[in-house]
């Protein structure tokens, strides 16, 4: 243990200082009085450790050196308790080295009248640290750690673009995301960018924000040096959370979450196939509240044009109608606000059928009497010619888009887009005026084929009508909107089917009727299949339900005799028009940008 | 304070110990008469076994000598009283040695005790006691110093040869050895061969006595060994050590073989052997219980019963108008007394058969304001959050800002409405953490004018003027490194520099009274959790209870050999804990004073302190870092949560004891899983009955939670009555 740890006082130190107070010390009393001097100089350090431990600094300071010298009964040092350190200087004639120590003018100083104000006061402030079950902190908007890897530029354009695009200045927003939308440089930054839109699930309270972080997708998405690739599955899925979700803003209805529903539905078209699956889903999932559903609705209206409203939301309607019909019915005051949303809903239909029905017609002439191109009034296509099908969209997001395409065919369990095929549109009126009566805008002439129960496909869709009418027949059909859509009946066709349907009886019901619950089903896994089924079984124990099922009063009158089988009303196929794939190509139309239809349901056609 | 005390106390104390030669200074003149190698030899099974005949007569010298100390002191009152309590005779002054069979009652031994203290405190202060020289002159014997480095090498040259399991068992004797040779030769003024001596055997020892061997490598003068308390310690305290049977007849033979007498001496001396049978231990197991400035606790120490159960909850009756949610049913009335007893529990159960009978320590009746605080308690109860692994608590930092590196102590009510601050600058302060303000009461004029019979009263007597959300308290004349709120909030109490503790009346914010009786720093002060009682400790390593009506000390705990750096009261208000800078902690029965464990294995200073709710475990932090956890039944260590890189602060037990969390100057909050760390205990029995621990390190799988702090030492945590965690310190830029 070397001595050399310790300070040491040399024994000309102690000369020095005892000449400096007016005596002569020998070597040998210089020595022995250093190293007292070092012991006690070492032990009042010890002492004074104390006094810094019990004042949990780690600082040791004068005032902890002069009580512990207190304590052992010597003098305290005065003079030393600056806060700032003394300057130790050497003089510039021999080796002498001191201590700076200015004289003071008192007199100067007390009667100073720039007297220093005092200190601020001591104070107390809370911090609170939320943590998650799993003990993590909440993020509080930090920058995720993976960023700090990136270059100074780009971090510092992230931290940016970023800020402008959450903060509070409009107009700042407004120029981040234009160079967010132009900017060719940001490829690297991208999977940021994704991760920072995924934080919608986490601001579900703010429609501000998420509409903010929507627009943010809207640029990024514009962008045309960007190459989504994979990410456009987690973007739409942040957009899907915004328009599917019962979002924490929707619970005050002063929030006008209904608009950011709509924008959400907007940016789809840019995004994708992926989308079809679970609209259809959210659709026909009844437990789902009906915001979610008027999300699926205009979702499919706005995106997907009038194919995704042909294939998505028309072979759903019949079943939807019902719980909708249910919940409209309920005139219970407890029921208002779950009505009210229901009317939304129905209105959001509405718009998406006749937009259908226009477009249908007006493609009509097109078709000619072959499948011809009935994508070929798709509506709303963007900055990006949106081709709803299976068609490869045209660059640049061909290859994207391709394998969503892929990926939405082997998940789509059985049920290629391949079977699809087209209703005619007399057939589709037919049925859709059975739902919507009057209500519908669009009308027909209403000659021999476009009847109340029109015989227009005359071979099957005659067959099909046929078997439903009885139950068709019950008193709701006096109502001014006709809705009466699906009863369980047994059918005693089943045996007879031609083909060999799974067991379970499952919407798409057997028989010469089944083209269009067929095409209904074309993109609905047989999962959502089964949930509606099991919805439906639920509704009719009703009693027995729960009560937090959306539509609780669901009216299905199921005779539970025997193996139940639920049938469409709704026609068939058409024979003379069976056609191949529906091709869509490029729309003749010129192509509007969705800019200029922002918000709006009410596209014009 | 000074040896004569601490070794004094230690033998009437502990006078089931029984120790060979004596080695205080005053049985010290008949230790070395007969010559302890001789004298082992003969009673070769143990070294204990020869101790029993010994017990006896060593009390009554030891008895004796107090007297004769007092009498010279003139102290004839307490003459008369021990003489009588201890049943000698008028003259047993002059006779000595003369056969008495006085065992001194617990009760008698704490008045003496207490005396002994008092009377020797303001004494104890100067340095040049006779007393002093005496224990000094045990080192006078002479030896050849020259023969030290040789006997050592020795010995380390067996240990090192003898098996593996003996040998870390044997290598505990190298450092009390060590630290004994070399103030041999300091005190016999062999300066250079002391320093050769220390540099070349200084290497071997553990690196947990570093902060020792430093005080000691400092000291190279006989002069300087007078006033050094360490080694004052290390004189007046044996060193225990616990060898299994088979390594110390090992060690025996060999030093008999080579009649090596120093070495042999400085063991029978200073070196307490505690043997035990059985397997010997391992490194780790010995490195875990070791570390204090005198070694392991002895077993005996930790064999008294405690009765660490808690007591029965009084009953208390909901009044009719303070249910809210029953409000509405006005037939609610049967339905009364169900929430009282759901959120009371376990009240209806029988007695805990561990804790202390309801009356064992008197306690304060219960005001009605007690009662109201209670049914808040109860009701705040149902709504704590249950916490666990899955279910960490949110934790709510309050910064002390502007506070100049001078905030030294914090505490929080337990109902978290107020904090209080300790400073270096010698003030109190306090704030309200509520919305609600800090008033004072009205001045004696005023509160004349008010209405007695007013519902409000209470309201009424507050002056409305002085609201404001924070006070400070002056008083103190030096920092305030202790603080605590009475458990009713009237109250708060201080301890500081200046060696008083002061009571402190929120209700006036004025000092009603200054408790003097610690001569030095009182670094730590704590009240009962039942009010009226409170503990305080410092640098005259004596604790002391004192009761708020009573400006004495009630009790007097020694014991310690260094300063008491915290104080603690179990959740039963009959023991106390203390932690101090000699790394042990004791644990203290507040009704007869004595001490009842002793629990070493911290390597630094014990900071903090914390007792399970259920009163069954107690936790300890200390400055090297780690948090220990122990049974008190037992007395038995059975966790070391390691992973703090500085002084440990704070500790706190979530409200159902779940989490554990540790604050320190390292700036972190970290939570531990309690109640894994106790189930891991209970599984395993075999410790308890070897009473060797055997400690796994699970402290990763127990460490649930680390949070950082910006430059900010934790030093105060606090479960809220709802297990929301409250942490505090002041931000140090």
């Amino acid at each position: 243990m070397a001595r050399r740890r310790f300070a040491e006082v040399s024994r000309e130190s102690v000369k020095l200082m005892a000449e400096s107070a007016g005596a002569e010390l020998g070597d040998d009393v210089a020595a022995l009085l250093a190293e007292d001097v070092c012991y006690r100089l070492r032990e009042a350090t010890q002492s004074s450790s104390q006094f810094m431990r019990h004042a949990k600094r780690r600082k040791l300071t004068v005032e902890d050196f002069n009580r512990a010298l207190r304590w052992s009964n010597v003098e305290a040092v005065c003079g030393y308790g600056a806060q700032d350190a003394l300057p130790f200087r050497p003089a510039k004639e021999g080796e002498l080295f001191f201590i700076e120590d200015r004289d003071i003018n008192l007199v100067e100083l007390a009667l100073a009248t720039n007297i220093p104000k005092g200190c601020a006061e001591t104070m107390v402030r809370v911090n609170v640290s939320y943590l998650d079950g799993k003990g993590n902190l909440e993020p509080q908007g930090t920058v995720p750690s993976a960023v700090q890897s990136l270059s100074d530029d780009l971090l510092k354009y992230y931290q940016q673009i970023t800020r402008a695009i959450l903060g509070e200045d409009p107009h700042l927003m407004k120029v981040a995301l234009l160079d967010l939308q132009s900017n060719s440089k940001i490829a690297a930054l991208l999977p940021y960018f994704v991760y920072v839109i995924s934080g919608v699930k986490s601001v579900s309270h703010d429609l501000e924000q998420l509409n903010r972080l929507l627009h943010m997708v809207k640029s990024l998405v514009q962008n045309p040096y960007l190459y989504l690739g994979s990410y456009v599955r987690s973007l739409v899925s942040s957009v899907m959370y915004c328009i599917l979700e019962p979002l924490a803003a929707s619970i005050n209805p002063l929030n006008d979450h209904w608009t950011l529903r709509d924008y959400a539905a907007l940016l789809l078209t840019g995004l994708y196939h992926q989308i079809l699956l679970s609209l259809q889903k959210v659709l026909s999932d009844p437990v789902r509240p009906l915001c979610s559903h008027y999300g699926a609705v205009v979702g499919s209206t706005l995106w997907g044009g009038r194919c995704a409203v042909e294939r998505v939301l028309f072979p759903h309607l019949p079943a939807y109608w019902a719980n909708l019909q249910a919940v409209l019915d309920d005139y219970s005051v407890s029921n208002a606000q779950v009505k009210a949303d229901g009317h939304k809903v129905y209105g959001a239909i509405l718009v998406a059928v006749e937009r259908l029905l226009k477009m249908k017609a007006l493609s009509q002439p097109a078709d000619g009497g072959s499948s011809g191109q009935p994508g070929s009034a798709v509506g709303v296509v963007g900055y990006r010619v949106s081709s709803p099908g299976l068609s490869p969209p045209p660059e640049p997001l061909s290859e994207a888009a391709l394998g969503i395409a892929s990926h939405l065919q082997a998940g789509g369990a059985g049920c290629p887009w391949e079977e699809w095929t087209p209703v005619p549109l007399p057939a589709m009126y037919c049925e859709l005026y059975s739902f919507f009566g009057d209500s519908l805008a669009v009308r027909f002439s209403t000659g021999p084929g476009f009847g109340s129960y029109p015989p227009c496909p005359p071979s099957q869709l005659g067959d099909a009508r046929k078997e439903p009418c009885g139950p068709a027949s019950n008193p709701d059909t006096a109502r001014k909107m006709p809705q009466l859509t699906a009863n369980l009946n047994i059918s005693p066709r089943q045996d007879g089917s031609p083909r060999t349907d799974p067991p379970p009886p499952s919407l798409a019901s057997t028989g010469p009727g089944r083209s269009l619950a067929r095409s209904s089903s074309s993109s609905s896994s047989s999962s959502s299949v089964q949930r509606s089924k099991s919805s439906l079984s639920r509704s009719g124990q009703r009693p027995a339900g729960p009560s937090r099922d959306v539509f609780p009063k669901a009216r299905f009158t199921s005779p539970q005799t025997g193996l139940p089988v639920f049938s469409f009303l709704i026609g068939g196929r058409q024979r003379g028009r069976r056609c191949k794939l529906p091709v869509i190509g490029r729309v003749g139309k010129p192509v509007r940008r969705w800019a200029c239809s922002h918000y709006s349901l009410h596209l014009p056609l | 304070m000074a040896a004569v005390q601490g070794g004094l106390v230690d033998a009437v104390e502990e006078k089931d110990i029984k120790t060979e030669p004596s080695s205080d200074g005053i049985g010290n003149n008949n230790a070395n008469d007969g010559g302890p190698l001789s004298a082992s030899p003969s009673s070769s099974a143990s070294a204990g076994s020869n101790k029993s005949s010994a017990g006896a007569p060593e009390d009554q010298q030891t008895l004796l000598a107090v007297l004769q100390f007092l009498k010279k002191n003139k102290l004839t009152e307490s003459v008369d009283i021990l003489r009588r309590e201890a049943g000698l005779p008028e003259d047993s002054l002059d006779l000595k040695g003369g056969d008495s069979s006085g065992l001194l009652s617990c009760h008698h031994h704490l008045v003496l005790n207490a005396h002994l203290t008092e009377t020797f405190s303001p004494t104890a202060a100067g340095e040049d006691q006779p007393d002093v020289n005496v224990v000094l002159s045990a080192y006078s014997q002479q030896g050849d110093p020259k023969l030290y480095p040789v006997y050592y090498s020795g010995l380390k040259r067996f240990i090192e040869s003898v098996l593996d399991c003996h040998r870390a068992e044997l290598s505990q004797v190298f450092y009390p050895l060590f630290v004994h040779m070399y103030l041999e030769l300091v005190y016999n003024n062999y300066e250079s061969e002391a320093k050769a001596f220390f540099e070349k055997y200084t290497g071997d020892q553990e690196c947990y006595y570093e902060d020792d061997l430093r005080i000691l490598s400092s000291l190279s003068k006989r002069e300087h060994m007078r006033g050094n308390e360490t080694l004052l310690d290390f004189r007046t305290s044996k060193f225990v050590l616990r060898i299994s049977r088979d390594s110390y007849q090992l060690l025996k033979r060999h030093l008999q073989e080579r009649q090596n007498n120093q070495i042999w001496n400085i063991i029978q001396e200073h070196l307490y052997i505690d043997i035990f049978d059985g397997m010997p231990r391992s490194k780790s197991q010995i490195d875990a219980m070791s570390g204090s400035l005198a070694g392991e606790g002895k077993r005996e120490a930790n064999k008294a019963k405690v009765y660490y159960g808690l007591l029965k909850e009084p009953e208390i009756e909901l009044p009719l108008d303070d249910e809210d949610e029953e409000a509405e049913n006005e037939e609610g009335k049967p339905k009364k007394k169900k929430p009282k007893k759901d959120s009371m529990g376990s009240k209806s159960k029988k007695q805990d058969p561990h804790a202390p009978s309801q009356t064992r320590i008197p306690l304060p009746e219960l005001k009605d304001s007690d009662k109201l605080d209670k049914i808040m308690y109860m009701k705040e109860a149902t709504k704590r959050i249950r916490l666990g692994p899955d279910n960490l608590p949110s934790i709510c930092f309050y910064s002390f800002l502007n506070a100049y590196q001078g905030l030294t102590a914090v505490d929080f009510t337990d109902d978290s409405s107020l904090i209080a601050g300790g400073f270096a600058d010698s003030t109190v302060r306090v704030w309200s953490v509520t919305p609600k303000k800090l008033r004072k009461v009205k001045s004696a004029a005023d509160l004349n004018l008010i209405d007695k019979e007013s519902d409000d009263v209470l309201e009424r007597i507050m002056d409305e003027k002085t609201a404001s959300e924070s006070k400070i308290l002056y008083g103190h004349s030096g920092p305030v490194y202790g603080i605590s709120f009475s458990p009713d909030r009237n109250y708060l109490l201080s301890s500081s520099e200046d060696g008083t503790v002061r009571l402190w009346s929120l209700q006036t914010f004025t000092c009603l009274v200054g408790y003097k009786g610690h001569n030095y720093p009182v670094w730590d002060t704590h009240f009962s959790p039942h009010g009226y009682y409170f503990i305080s400790g410092g640098h005259d390593r004596v604790a002391r209870l004192w009761a708020t009506d009573h400006y004495q000390p009630l009790r007097m705990f020694s014991g310690h050999l260094a300063d008491i750096t915290c104080t603690r009261f179990h959740p039963n208000s009959n023991y106390v804990a203390t932690g101090s800078s000699d790394r042990t902690i004791r644990l203290w029965d507040v009704l007869n004073g004595n001490c009842v464990r002793i629990f070493t294995g911290h390597k630094g200073p014990i900071h903090a302190l914390a007792f399970s709710p259920n009163g069954k475990f107690l936790a300890s932090g200390a400055t090297d870092g780690r948090v220990l956890l122990w049974d008190i039944g037992n007395g038995m260590m059975f966790g070391e949560l390691k992973g703090h890189t500085d002084s440990i602060y704070s500790l706190r037990f979530s409200r159902d004891g779940e989490i554990l969390a540790s604050g320190s100057m390292d700036n972190t909050v970290r939570l531990w899983d309690a109640l894994k760390a106790f189930d891991d205990l209970e599984t395993d029995d075999f410790t308890a009955a070897t009473g060797h621990v055997h400690l796994q390190d699970n402290s990763q799988e127990l460490l649930l939670g680390t949070y950082v702090s910006k430059s900010t030492p934790v030093i105060h945590l606090h479960f809220t009555r709802r297990n929301l965690l409250l942490a505090a310190g002041s931000y140090n830029p």
